[in-house]
This record gives C-alpha cells, structure tokens and sequence, in this order.
C-alpha cells in the first residue's frame, strides 16, 4: 500500500516508480499458492484416474520445495512487498512449521487404507446424504480430488497469515486460509448431516469474526491514517486521547483473530467443527490454524499495538483464565473423544496466551516452542483416532476406547505418549512448552496468571488420565473398537509426530536455540 | 459535507448487521448480515481515506469486495448444501452437534 501512497505523491514530483518485488523472499507463498493454481488445472484436464497421483504428487512436491525455499531464507531479516509482509525469524519459524504440519496433515487427508470405501471424504459431497446417488457413488468407489486443491489455497493463506506486516494482508491471508477451511470441514465422508452441519456453523461464525477484524482494522486506520503495523505502532506513540476509539478498535480486531484461535469467549464453534469434520483434516486444522493465527496475533500485539500494552494486557488475562479453565472444565464432561480433545485444544489455547500476555522476547519463544510442540502432538492425536474404528467408521465414543490397551498395546501406549505431553509430564515436549510459558509469564510480573495455569493443568491433567486408564485399567468389552491398519501415509505421520513430541521432550535444545536465534518480530 | 458523518453511518449499518446475524434465524439474512457488516466496514475505510486523506483505505475497500465475492461462493454452497438435505434453511435446525 506503500506503493499506492508513493504513487500519489509521485503525481507531482516524479515519474511513476515500479513497485519491487523480491521474489525469493515470497518464493515459499508463491510455491503453495501456484501448485493451488496448478491443482484446478489438473481438475479440470485430467482424466479422472490421473487425478489422484497428480494431485499428490503436487502437493508433496510443492509443499517440500516451499519448506526448502523457506529453509534458504534462514538468517532473512528485511520486510517484502512494499512492507507488505515482513520475513523474520519468528515469522520463518512459523512458516515452515505450517509446511511441516501441512506435510503431516497431507499424509493423514491421502490414506485410504483405512476406511472400506476409500479416504476419509465424501464420494461426491453434492449428493444428498442416505440418498441412492450417495450410494451409488460410494458403490462404485468414487472419491474427490477437489480436497487437494482447497488444502493447497488453506496452506497458503496459512503461511501468509503470520508474515502479514499490514492490515490489508492480515485480512486477505485470514480469508484464503479460511474459506476452504469452511468447505473441506463440510466432506466428509461419514456422518454427513454433521459434518455439513459443522460447515456451516464455522462458516456463519467465520463470517462474523472476519466482519469484527474488518470494522476494527477500519478503526484502526481511521485512527492512525496507516494500515501498515510500523505506520500504526508510530502514530499510536505519538497521538493521545482518543483512547475509547483505540480501544474498541483494538478488541474487535483482537477479537476477530481470538476466535481463529479458539480462545472463550469465542470457541463455541470449535468443539462442533471438530467433531463433525473429518479427522483428518481435524487435525490438520487443529495444528495449523492455531500456529498461523497465534503467530498472526502475537505481531499485530506486539509490532503494532506494542505501545498499548498496558491496554490490552488486562482483556487477555481475562480471556486467557477463562479460556483455560472453559476448555479444562468442559472437556471433564465429554463422552465423545473428538469432542474432548477439541475442549483439550481450547485449554491449549488458554495457555500459549500466557506467552502471548507476557510481552516479551520470553513470551514469544515460549510461545513459538509450545505452538510446535502442540501442533505434532495433535497431529498425532488425530492420527490415532482415525485408526480407532467400528463397523461405522470412526469409533470416537469414550466408552469404546475401554481395554482398547489390552487389545493393541502399541497404539494404546503412542496414544498415551500423546496424552502425557498434552497434560505437560516431564520428558514430553508439552512439558518444556508449558515450562517457558510459565516462566516468561512470571518473569513478566503475570504471577496469578501462572498460578491460574498451574490450576487449570491440574484440572485439564484429570481428563487426560482419564483416557489412559480406560484404555489400559477397563477390561475390552464387546463394545470396544479395533485399531485398523493403516497405509504407509497414516504410519509416517504417526510415527514423524510420535519422535518429534518424545524427541522435543528430551532434547529441546537445538529448537530453543533456533528460536532464540531468530529474535523479535521486525518493523 | 463532513465525512465523519459516513463513519457514523457505517457504525450504524455494522450495528444493524451483527445484530441481524444474532437475531435472524434463516441462514440466507444471516448472511445477508454479514455481508453488510463487511459493507459497513468498506464504508469506514472509504470515509476515513477521505478524512486521512490517502488511498490505503480505498484500495482496502476494492480487497474487501473481491473476498465478499469469494464468501458468498463459499456460503452459498454450504447453505444450499444444507437446505438441500435439510428442506430448511433456518440455522437453528442443525442441531445434531451440541454439548
């Protein structure tokens, strides 16, 4: 937008000035976003059979070359497209994490092996659900490679999401990592009257939370006469008074990007979305949302409302205690595994903003380190679930997760593995994430805060038990559900995010360094 | 005439319209709602471009028509989707999900 403003003032002092674009610091987003392109071609010319192993083959390809573009950027500290976004450290971390995920979560969306009938999305997802359409398609072992493109577009918005450097782009990325979201969450292919019931709970709120982010980032330029993060954090130094409008505009664009994250008091929708989409792309969404949105929200907080802190601490300590205790409370009740570990998630949530509010280089490697440590293990989570099966499909009720560890051990025992770093056990990597959080919280003066947290694991510990004795302390019924065999895609994501929450735990080091090593959002 | 007089408006009409998406209960004015917060939004950037007197705000505007545009693909399709297995559009029927 810089540009813009350069062209103006170019009308009365120089000529026309080309807008310069480095194209190797955008070459990550540029990768994702053209293999989308790519993908509706590939729909729209190829044959039917070619589909599959094209759309695959692209997006492994793709996502690879744009984790080593992002890789080749190590060390990038300079803003790109007319400060349009700015490449960093923390931002890069963040990037390829979402590649990273993006990889995992593709190989969960690719298996097939699982389910009789074919991948975990619907034959034709414009057939009505029970009618003989549906069947017919499902008899004749259709399947849909239209997911392929709309998880390329949701990538991509989720690598741009937290380089954005200016309102305009923060908006933009929300949307592209959403809007197909919104759809994929609608396919799938069991249990379709709630997964489309899913989609359109996410999307109407969707909808709503990006219409508060928009009115508030309106506010904010009318305030600040700037839409980039830099123009908005000097004139927020250097003008007083005015503050109720400052204000209001802050929480409804903090608000907008709350409800990505998950955070009470807008996480009604997650619990339901959770529950209805398909696993697999459950637990892509789960992991990778929440690293673009929180790595989105820590640089509007801290880049461009930096000065404000003192305005906008008070309202996250609010909503973190709530949200940490909404999520640990809730989830004590569920009966639906799904449905838990969405709760798990929002309590999850509760605590990464403990770095979030501490407003400090502490704060945001604690952050960074528990938003990854969160994503493997919840990709591994999912993975799990997927595999836990009836002769309906997914058997995600608790009461046939009982015996399930005298039936398959091994599963039962990765699962567990999950379960203790998710409550934050020494030698799991939830551990050392929650360590850093807590620390830099304390450091920072938020003493209640991490006793607040303190309680609420304890709580969230209970819940998390729970799963481990009913599947290893319950004898199996007649009820319990059996562990499929998955196909080599399910097994690497499994076994990648297995290593990465036991590795993490016990030598965290290297990653601490990186993080470290990659310093402050820049201007 | 003063500009800030548009930002009242658009105030108003983003009032208007989360209070429609809280309200309505059929899913296509839900969704006319939104459309018109992003509306009312468009037309705070627009006045406030004039009174900051540069064009981000403007330019913000053109982003904001093309991402409605995209929405209303996109939620059409769920809507229709929804209606199509439902025979109803209301959104307080979907109800399977809960607790």
């Amino acid at each position: 937008m810089n540009a813009v403003a350069s062209v103006i003032h170019a009308v009365d002092a120089t000529p026309w000035v080309m807008p310069t674009l480095d194209y190797r610091l955008l070459a990550p987003v540029l990768i994702v976003l053209g293999a989308g392109v790519v993908s509706v071609l590939f729909e729209a010319f190829l044959p039917r059979g070619a589909r599959r192993p094209a759309q695959l083959s692209l997006v492994f390809v793709s996502l690879i070359a744009a984790l080593i573009a992002v890789i080749n950027l190590n060390g990038v500290r300079e803003t790109a497209g007319q400060g349009a976004l700015a490449i960093d450290g923390p931002g890069l971390i963040l990037q390829g994490t979402v590649v990273v995920i993006a990889i995992l979560g593709a190989l969960l969306m690719a298996e097939r092996g699982l389910d009789p009938n074919g991948d975990a999305f619907a034959a034709r997802a414009s057939s009505l659900p029970g009618s003989e359409d549906e069947r017919q398609f499902t008899a004749r072992g259709y399947f849909q490679t239209e997911i392929w493109t709309f998880f390329l577009f949701a990538v991509g918005g989720m690598m741009l999401f937290p380089i954005a450097n200016d309102l305009l782009m923060m908006f933009v990325a929300l949307e592209v990592m959403s809007l197909p979201l919104y759809l994929l969450a609608g396919m799938a292919r069991r249990r379709r009257l709630l997964s489309q019931e899913a989609a359109l709970k996410y999307f109407v709120l969707g909808a709503f939370a990006s219409a508060f982010f928009l009115y508030g980032a309106a506010l904010l330029y009318g305030f600040s006469g700037s839409i980039s993060f830099a123009g908005i954090a000097s004139s927020l130094g250097s003008k007083t008074g005015e503050t109720a409008l400052i204000l209001i505009a802050i929480g409804l664009v903090v608000a907008g990007l709350l409800f990505k994250i998950g955070a009470a008091p807008f996480h009604q929708w997650a619990p339901d979305v959770y529950q209805g989409a398909p696993t697999p792309l459950t637990g892509f969404m789960a992991a990778a949302v929440k690293i673009a949105a929180f790595g989105a929200l820590l640089r509007l907080l801290y880049v461009a409302l930096g000065g404000m802190r003192w305005d906008w601490a008070p309202m996250l300590w609010v909503i973190s205690i709530l949200t940490m205790f909404i999520g640990a409370i809730l989830a004590l009740t569920q009966s639906d595994m799904k449905r838990m570990i969405a709760y798990s998630s929002i309590a999850q949530a509760g605590f990464i903003l403990l770095g979030v509010v501490a407003a400090s280089a502490a704060g945001l490697a604690g952050s960074i380190f528990y938003l990854i440590a969160y994503a493997f293990t919840t990709i591994g989570v999912f993975a799990v679930i997927s595999m836990v099966r009836d002769e309906n499909g997914e058997a995600t009720h608790l009461s046939k997760w009982a015996g399930l560890g005298r039936k398959s051990p091994f599963i039962a025992t990765l699962f567990t593995i999950f379960m203790l770093a998710l409550t934050g056990i020494p030698l799991t990597s939830g551990f050392i994430g929650k360590f850093y959080v807590f620390t830099a919280a304390y450091a920072s003066g938020d003493k209640w805060l991490v006793i607040a947290a303190v309680l609420a694991s304890l709580i969230a510990a209970f819940f998390y038990m729970r799963v481990v004795v009913l599947m290893f302390f319950t004898e199996p019924t007649q009820e319990t559900a059996t562990v499929a065999i998955p196909s080599v895609f399910t097994t690497v994501a499994l076994a990648a995010s297995a290593t990465v929450t036991v590795l993490l735990g016990i030598f965290p080091q290297p990653l601490l360094d990186l993080i470290n090593n990659a310093g402050v959002f820049i201007r | 005439m003063n500009p800030s007089n548009y930002v009242i408006l658009s105030a108003l009409l983003f009032g208007i319209g989360a209070l429609g998406v809280l309200v309505r209960r059929n899913a296509i004015v839900v969704f006319m709602s939104v459309e018109l917060m992003l509306n009312a939004a468009n037309l705070a950037f627009v006045a406030f471009a004039r009174m900051n007197g540069n064009l981000d705000g403007q330019v913000v505007a053109f982003f904001v028509m093309v991402v409605a545009a995209a929405e209303v693909v996109v939620g059409l399709a769920i809507i229709v989707q929804i209606f199509r297995s439902r025979r109803s559009a209301s959104i307080d029927e979907p109800n399977l999900l809960k607790y």
